[in-house]
This record gives structure tokens, sequence and C-alpha cells, in this order.
């Protein structure tokens, strides 16, 4: 991958001074293919990545299994869009096995996530089944372990 | 009391009059210290992939805690000797040509004192790793060192060892890339060095530690290069690029009458490395995962974020293409390596290592290690840069 949007996915705050003499790069070059990447839709946005179990928010969050059929014309992508489209979906992919989409829903409360299944989801024409998990505690997002690590253990000078 | 002894006198006098490293001088110096930003730390900052430590961890289940043969488990050699001839360009045959040690220091010092013989010189460049003049000694071997310059790059070159050469010399050992310079050799470098070992008859002792921590270009090494294998130990091992210090784990590689003699040493004092770090080396060579790669990518970031932040500051350091290490002049602003690097301990609280901790020739330098997040790297140039604006004002108003 770009050497670019890897340093931005470590800490897309960076400045862009500092990515540039990270990359060897001039800075209003950096700037410039930000802007591009961003233009092409390649960088879609910028979040923070939350240990949300630090937070006690009153929020819950399923992984659905959903079985479909695909559509005649648009294949799954039809279905998949109109799931997607519900702001309670948070993250949706097509997926190879048992099961055909892999949803990750957000809700205030069991109940609120069990009404979203059983009256939105389930009553969409093209799905056949859902199968629902709820999440009970993060260990590690985008790569980030949750866990606070281990201090620097090494001598302060070594050979 | 121990003086009534004369325990100094009673000691070996060669181990005597070494003196101690000028790095563990400094350390002493900065453990007083709080909240030191460290660019002292010769070692990675990054853990040990989890694959080898989650297998290590299996293999202590499993039982690998007996003795290994004196050469090592030799489905590792095995594995050592593909991944030797696949990255370095040399076939040694698993059998008897390649012996497992703990980390390269080991195989460093039993290289030496299966060549040397009391009084035998050894052709080695400066700045260089500590250890070097002090393994030389206690094999009673006489340390020739030749000074490796700026304006170089702190390559070495032919003319500097002809200048040294003598009928005893007998071996010249080389480390690129270079703890402390960051120095490596192209080609055509080694091809010269090459040119001399062999017209001088020498052996070679090549100590590769960084080899996969090259960062512009492909690392070359001068036992790829015809009619060297044949009189060359290749030391290697996983400290650096595995970031696996702690594992202690090294080896050797050469010609079998030399691996069978430092073999000899190594099975009456060593008897093994350890087993369950042979396993680990193994997992490292036979599973590898997008690790190294993303490491690597890692210090050349920061080894380009600190040549600019030098370049800003007007500190003069020659591009740092290896290891992660960089070697910036500190000559102008007044101070020996040693007094800049204590104030700018005290001043600012960032650890660098004075250059003379790696022979004399380092007057004038210090060391940067860039074996630190990237956080670290940023805030201890944004100090260096504040000490190094009140050098020059200071300079200024004499």
């Amino acid at each position: 991958m770009d050497q670019l949007l890897k340093v931005l996915q470590m800490n897309a705050l960076e400045s862009r001074e500092n990515i540039a003499r990270m990359l060897g790069l001039p800075a209003d070059e950096v700037a410039r293919r930000i802007s591009d990447f961003e233009a092409r839709g390649i960088i879609r946005g910028y979040q923070a990545i939350l240990n949300e179990d630090q937070l006690n928010l009153d929020k819950v969050t399923a992984v659905i299994e959903v079985k479909v059929t695909p559509q005649r014309e648009g294949g799954f992508d039809t279905i998949a869009g109109r799931i997607a489209r519900f702001p309670e979906v948070k993250t949706a992919y097509l997926m190879s096995g048992s099961y055909d989409l892999l949803l990750f829903v957000e809700g205030t409360n069991l109940r609120e996530v069990a009404a979203f299944v059983s009256e939105r989801l389930s009553s969409l024409e093209g799905v056949l089944s859902t199968a629902t998990h709820f999440m009970l505690k993060t260990y590690k997002r985008h790569g980030i372990l949750m866990q606070q690590q281990g201090s620097d253990e090494r001598l302060t000078v070594t050979p | 009391m121990n003086d009534s002894l004369s325990l100094r006198n009673r000691l070996n006098t060669v181990v005597r009059d070494i003196p101690r490293s000028g790095i563990r001088d400094f350390f002493d110096i900065v453990t007083t210290m709080k909240d030191v930003l460290s660019l002292g730390i010769g070692e990675p900052d990054f853990d040990t992939p989890w694959h080898v430590r989650e297998s290590t961890v299996f293999a202590l289940e499993r039982g690998a805690t007996h003795y290994t043969s004196n050469l090592g488990y030799l489905e590792l050699r095995q594995a050592l000797s593909s991944y030797v001839r696949k990255n370095f360009g040399a076939e040694y045959n698993p059998d008897n040509e390649v012996l497992v040690t703990v980390g390269v220091s080991e195989a460093l010092d039993l290289a030496l004192r299966a060549i040397i013989n009391p009084g035998d010189e050894v052709l080695y460049h400066e700045p260089c790793y500590v250890s070097y003049r002090a393994t030389i000694l206690f094999a009673h071997g006489v340390p020739l060192e030749v000074s490796t310059r700026a304006e170089d790059g702190f390559r070495l070159t032919r003319a500097m060892l002809e200048a040294r050469v003598t009928p005893r010399t007998k071996v010249l050992m080389l480390n690129f890339p270079n703890n402390p310079t960051g120095a490596v050799m192209s080609r055509a470098d080694l091809e010269d060095i090459a040119a001399f070992v062999k017209e001088r008859d020498l052996l070679l002792i090549t100590d590769e530690i960084y080899a996969e921590l090259t960062h512009d270009g492909a690392h070359t090494s001068i036992v790829s290069l015809p009619g060297l294998r044949e009189r060359t130990v290749f030391l290697h091992g996983f400290s650096k690029a595995w970031a696996m210090t702690g594992f202690r784990l090294g080896y050797a590689c050469g010609p079998a009458p030399l691996i069978e003699a430092m073999m000899k040493i190594h099975q009456y004092t060593m008897l093994c490395a350890s087993s369950l770090s042979q396993k680990a080396a193994l997992e490292a060579l036979t599973h590898p995962g997008p690790e190294l790669g993303n490491m690597l990518d890692e210090y050349r970031r920061r080894r380009n974020y600190l040549a600019a932040a030098f370049a800003d500051m007007g500190v003069d350091c020659i591009r740092p293409l290896g290891a992660f290490y960089a070697f910036p002049s500190v000559a102008k602003y007044g101070l020996s390596s040693r007094d800049f690097a204590l104030q700018l301990l005290q001043e600012e609280k960032v650890a660098v290592v004075p250059g003379t901790a790696f022979g004399a020739c380092g007057e004038g330098f210090i060391r940067c290690a860039y074996a630190t997040s990237m956080d670290n790297v940023k805030e201890a140039m944004r100090r260096m840069g504040r000490f190094i604006e009140r050098r020059q004002a200071h300079g200024q108003t004499h």
C-alpha cells in the first residue's frame, strides 16, 4: 500500500509537515496527494478509535449474520445497499460461507436492537434468516489493543 | 578487606586492563535521572512478532527444554542455511557449516578465539560496536583499528586498510550496515575489500546483524563475492530485524574447519544455545509474516524524519543508510562528544551516546538510535533543536 496512506492509517492527525519528513517528500506534495485521495473517495473519512468499554455508554452492539436472496439484477449489492442505509447498521460486509451478509448493528439496549432485527431487517424482501450475537467486550479494534500496554522495559542506554 | 588480598593484582592482566565499555559509563549517569527521552537504546522498540512468542510458549509446553545438538537443532540449521543462501548468496552445509550461538556476540568471540594465536593482528574499523576491541584482546589478539570518516560516508576503503596492514595481520572484521554510523557498503566498495583480503591472504569475519535493516536498496553480503566464502566466517542473528534481543540467538556460517573449531569452544563453554530460543528462531524463519516489513517501514520513516530534522537545525549528518542509527557531527558546537551528550541530557533530558564509546575516532559525533517511537523521535528532535539553538546563541557571544 501507498506509504502515505499507511502513515495516515496509523495516525490521521499527523501533520502534513511531519508526514513530509517521514516520507522524504515536500510538504505541499503530501497535502496535494491527501486531497487527491479524498477527492477520489479512497480516503472516506477520519475517526477516533475509542475504547468504548471505558465509557460506560448506554449502547449495545450486535453482530448479525444475514442470509439473503440475491436479486435478479444487482445480485447482493441491491439488498446489501438497502440494509446498509439503516443508520443502526454501522458496518456491513458480504461474506463467503454459510451466510451472506455480516452486520455490526448498534442500539441503546438489547430491546432496541431486537426490534430493529425483527421489524426492520427480517421483514425486508429478500432477507431469508438472521442470527444475532451480542458483543460482550472489545479486546482489539482496527489493529489496536484495548488493554493498557506495558511500559518500555528496555534499559535506557544499550550498545 | 579485598585490598589485603590484592584481588586486583591477581586478575588476568588482559581483563584487568580493558576499560569498562564507555556506554556502560554513560548508562550509569542516565539511570540517575528520571523521565529521560532516550535515543541511546541499541535494540528494537518493537516487541518480538507475536507468532514467534506464541510458538515459543507452545514449544515450552511441548517440552523443548533439553540440551540440543552442540551445533543447534538440525532443523534450524537447515532453515538458516536456506535463508542465508536466499538472502546473502552463499551456500552452507547445515551438517557442519552452520553453528547456532548465544547471539552474534558469542559467535564473534568464538570466531576470534578459534582463529587467533597470541600476537596475531586483527584489522577492524571504528567507530564500531563496543565489544569488538575487547573481544580481540580477550582472544589475545592485537587490535588494529582503522578509522572510517564522515567524508567517506563512514565506509571502509582499501587504502585505509593498506595503511594499517602488516605481515602479522591475520583477520579483517567487517560490520555493515554499521552500528553506530548507519553506514552501508555498496557492491563496488565490497569488491575492493574482497580483493584486498584475497591478496593479503587474510581471513574475514563479517557481522551482518543489521542486513535486513538496509533502507535504500538491497543489502550485499561480501560472502557472495567470488573467493570470499572459503575464507570467511559469516555472522548473523535474530536480535535486530526480528526484534528478539532477549532471546540471545545468533549463528555463524563458514567453511567446515572454521565452524568445527568454533564448535569446540562453544561445546566446552556454552554447550548449546537455549532450546526455546532456537525454537523461536525456527518459527521466525519458517513462517515469515508482515512484521519485518512493517518494522522496516517504520524505521525508514523515523530515519527520514531524523535526517530532515537534523538538516533543519543545521546539524551535519551523513545519511543513515542502514541499521537504526544516525551518527551526526556535533564538533562545531564547541563541546566534546561526551560533554555534548551530558549537557543535552542535563538540560533537555535527551539521552544520546557519545561517539567516543565506539572508538576514539567517534570524537565529535553522537549516536542517535531511532529504535524508539515516532512520538519520541519527534519530541527528542524538538528538544535537541532547542539545545542547539542555545549553543549557537552562546557561541555568538564569545
